[in-house]
């Protein structure tokens, strides 16, 4: 819901905002040249009967003095029976200029508030200013749901870089962008009625004049009590006019005064709304705020930026959303299947089912879990497919079910069939749907069949459990699931290191280039999009299809595509296919490919530490991540192998990077050699500096197997201790990541 | 261009109290602006005697009435009562355009030393009062004067 009050006015309003903020931006420059330009006497220096003294002198037929916020003084006058306007100088009185205002500024003035479109073009900019208000606090909203808190909202970000182009200017200039968008709402509902724009009545015209002789402009006494900081603007009296006064209006009020005897003839302080409308018009323009407005232009300017990542973020959400052909809408359907899905794979298995129960008849509505309804009015059975993301977790399109399931009152007559995916490998198998098939057994939920779990995306297992739900329901059903793989890029293997042949733990690093590339291998690619590789980031993933498998398997990126290689670091298992035939391909030979982004893995920009943990293949990762820290941000590095004379992997690399700063620190562990110790021995060694990096606000990043990952939790819990944390906190606070198979 | 047809309903005494005896003709005042660098703008005509004492409003030009206050000589003498323009305001008239109205004036108003003004006034530049004067004579029809501001031009014609 947030979202979509996030994404659509966005959508709308990115290219109305676009022009509104850029215009703004222009403009916003006006009060500050304005202010270089002009010379401001100090507040109580000289009185405005001073200042129409001196102007007296070089005019004598002047009309109307103006004094802008901003504090330049402009003379309106008439010469030779022709009108003209000078800027003039507070100190004398003399001219500076003719006053010319930039036909440029006009432009953009009413580009900004009107588009140049008249009525229609302000009612469009108004409306666009309410859209960045909408944005500005959705947008807040959704950052703080993200980052865990009102508190963490100045907390680095992770992300592809879209995203992060998105945040992080907007999180830099919300503040601005409110104030502007506010003013600008509430400046443009007064055009249209909608809001008091603090109009009060204008002083009385006098009746009556003394009729004396005028008295001169400089002993005027009314004049001679105003202070030229207060003024705004002063009208003479029409020559030859007997009933002509002088008309002043200040910063306090407005009235008229008498040529002869120089006292008010009548006299309106401005009312409060009045004020009210000024500051906020003020605010708006930078109008004797110029640095307030400097400021406020610079926010604005973060809206381009903003309006064309929003839309790119919203176009890639869209696309990597599943499509379901013939989805009946949740009230009219007889089957409700919800699915549960980190990397959309489990989409296939439920558009199979949807496809299957639809043959036979059903009307069937399929969405994520998260959109889990109280009530499906015609429903007949629920499925719930859900995948477990990391260790037993809800995957993203579930984030919110078991939240959702809770708030439930009433536990409706629906009978439902719950099926988990998973990989048997891990300990956590099918861990997420296991807790909802428990939550839903807690709620006395009817059973449809009982809770069915499927390895390693199997294809025959589904079957299996679609001819079961058949039985169930009475019909002959027989889904059949055929695997859809992103579009993948064929790279050609251009270099290998073996490393570990001794320890029993054959390792390779393997560097891939495009087969039409031409690139030497290893040589990084200065120029991006150069070097015909697909976009990534270290961190990110791999996945490779090993021949006769139609199960990709991942593998965690070691360089950047502005490296100009795809490397990736393999450990040799016994029996597994695809490190056996990735360990037996001939440097030359071509694979298939496709990139999974991490985005949750990877340093966030910030210049705190970093502590990067791993062993094993895990420092693939970790050495893309030293590699792109040309900014030389701290690192430090503790890994664990078995031999350094055997399997250092990167040994080479990381004193290179060691020697020019790009690595702070190096902490190797070996496990077999004489006094043999694993990683987690010196992170336990280490702990005075582990807490004074943890500390400064040290972001920690761990890859490798899963024992690693657990024996490293633990010690870091135990290091951490004196400073009245755990590995949680900084979990909840986005500063301990791990990528962990 | 505009072209309005209206009849004028002076505050003056001899204009309304004498509806069967006095004569009216039609008057076609047309107002001519110079290409200034500016938005439209917004231009008073109105009737004065000769001392320059405002009569009454022939047509204010601009939808904001919050901006009136600029035509300075014509609010004075209007004293920006909403009665002395209800149904006689349009639209600004932009740079280098002119405008044009048509209006039933009592002949009792021509040669009586009865003179109409232009007040003008464009957002972000100077305000002109009186920027141009044209004295209502039998004689004076189809003389054009020029103004001191944003007017190029103001004729009458019959």
């Amino acid at each position: 819901m947030l979202r979509q009050l996030h994404s659509l006015p966005g959508l709308i309003a990115s290219l109305f905002a676009i022009v509104l903020t850029v215009t703004g931006a222009v403009l916003s420059l006006n009060p500050a040249l304005e202010r270089a330009g002009t010379a401001v006497p100090d507040a109580g220096q000289i009185s405005v009967a001073k200042l129409a003294g001196r102007v007296a002198q070089h005019y004598p037929g002047a009309e109307q003095i103006e004094r802008t916020p901003s504090g330049t003084l402009i003379v309106y006058y008439t010469r030779d029976n022709q009108v003209g306007a000078d800027r003039v100088d507070p100190r004398n009185g003399q001219a500076i200029a003719a006053y010319e205002p930039s036909q440029f500024s006009r432009w953009v003035k009413n580009l900004h508030r009107s588009l140049l479109l008249d009525t229609p073009g302000r009612a469009a900019a108004g409306t666009a200013a309410l859209a960045i208000v909408v944005l500005a606090i959705s947008g807040a909203t959704l950052l703080m749901t993200r980052l865990g808190g009102w508190r963490q909202l100045l907390r680095p970000v992770r992300g592809s870089l879209s995203q992060r182009l998105h945040i992080e200017p907007g999180r830099a200039a919300l503040l601005g962008l409110l104030l502007s968008a506010l003013t600008g709402t509430y400046l443009s509902a007064t055009t249209f009625g909608l809001a008091p724009e603090g109009m009060e009545a204008e002083p009385d015209f006098p009746l009556e004049v003394s009729g004396g002789t005028p008295a001169a402009i400089d002993t005027l006494t009314a004049l001679k009590a105003t202070d030229l900081s207060d003024l705004q603007e002063l009208v003479y009296p029409y020559p030859g006019d007997p009933t002509g006064t002088y008309s002043l209006n200040t910063d306090q009020g407005a009235g008229y005064i008498d040529p002869a005897s120089g006292e008010w003839l009548s006299y309106q302080p401005h009312g409060t709304t009045h004020r009210l409308h000024e500051l906020i018009y003020r605010l708006h323009t930078g109008e004797g705020f110029w640095w307030l407005g400097l400021t406020l232009g610079l926010a604005a300017l973060t809206v381009p930026v903003m309006a064309v990542t929003g839309p790119l973020i919203w176009w890639k959400r869209q696309r990597s959303k599943p499509r379901i052909a013939a989805n009946s809408r949740p009230n009219a359907a007889d089957s409700v299947v919800l699915v549960g899905s980190e990397s959309n794979t489990t989409w296939g298995f439920a558009r199979a089912l949807h496809d299957s129960l639809t043959s036979a008849g059903q009307r069937v509505h399929t969405a994520p879990m998260n959109q889990l309804a109280p009530h499906y009015r015609s429903a007949k059975q629920l499925f719930i497919l859900t995948a477990t993301y990391g260790n037993g977790k809800a995957p993203a399109s579930a984030s919110r079910f078991l939240a959702r399931l809770k708030k439930i009152t009433k536990t409706p007559e629906l009978p439902v069939a719950v099926l988990g995916f998973g990989d048997q490998q891990f300990p956590h198998f099918c861990g997420f749907a296991k807790d909802v098939e428990v939550a839903l057994t807690a709620r006395n939920w009817p059973r449809l069949l009982p809770l069915d779990t499927i390895d390693r995306q199997s294809a025959q297992a589904f079957a299996r459990w679609g001819h079961a739900v058949g039985k169930a329901l009475g019909i002959d059903l027989t889904p059949v699931h055929t695997p859809v793989h992103p579009r993948t890029t064929a790279l050609k293997l251009a270099e290998r290191i073996d490393y570990g042949a001794d320890v029993h733990a054959p390792t390779a690093v393997l560097r891939f280039t495009a087969p039409g590339g031409g690139r030497k291998s290893g040589l990084p690619s200065r120029l991006p999009g150069r070097s015909g590789l697909p976009h990534f980031e270290a961190g990110d993933l791999v996945g490779i299809l090993p021949p006769g498998s139609p199960v990709p398997r991942f593998y965690s990126l070691a360089s950047a595509s502005k490296d100009g290689v795809l490397e990736i670091c393999v450990r040799q298992h016994p029996g597994g296919l695809c490190s056996n035939f990735l360990h037996a391909l001939p440097v030359g030979d071509t694979i298939d490919t496709f990139i999974q982004p991490n985005p949750d893995f990877r340093p966030a920009s910030s210049k705190a530490p970093v502590v990067l943990i791993g062993a094993g293949t895990g420092i693939g990762p970790l050495v893309g991540f030293i590699r792109r820290n040309r900014a030389h941000h701290p690192m430090h590095l503790y890994w664990g192998g078995r031999n350094p004379q055997s399997d250092f992997l990167y040994e080479t690399e990381l004193n290179a990077y060691l020697a020019d700063r790009r690595l702070t620190e190096l902490n190797a562990a070996f496990s077999r050699v004489d006094e043999g110790a694993y990683v987690q021995d010196r992170i336990a060694v280490d702990g005075v500096e582990l807490r004074r990096l943890i500390e400064k606000g040290a972001q920690i990043l761990v890859c490798g197997g899963r024992d690693m990952a657990a024996s490293v939790l633990a010690t870091l819990n135990e290091v951490i201790a004196p400073l009245g944390m755990d590995v949680a906190t900084l979990k909840a606070q986005g500063r301990y990541r791990e990528d962990v198979y | 261009m505009k072209k309005l047809t209206l009849a004028l309903a002076l505050g003056l005494a001899a204009a309304i109290a004498l509806p069967a005896l006095a004569q009216a003709r039609e008057v076609t005042f047309t107002t001519e602006l110079q290409d200034y660098n500016g938005d439209g703008a917004y231009t008073a005509l109105y009737l004065t005697d000769a001392n320059g004492r405002y009569q009454g409003t022939l047509w204010v030009a601009g939808e904001k009435s919050k901006y009136y206050k600029h035509l300075r000589g014509w609010a004075q003498g209007s004293g920006l009562r909403s009665n002395e323009y209800d149904g006689l305001t349009g639209a600004t008239v932009g740079s280098g355009r002119s405008m044009t109205l048509t209006l039933d004036l009592s002949d009792e108003l021509i040669d009586a030393g009865y003179e109409v003004r232009v007040d003008t006034a464009v957002e972000d530049r100077r305000d002109n009062r009186a920027d141009a004067v044209i004295p209502l004579t039998t004689d004076g029809a189809g003389q054009p004067v020029s103004g001191r501001g944003y007017v190029q031009s103001l004729r009458y014609t019959f």
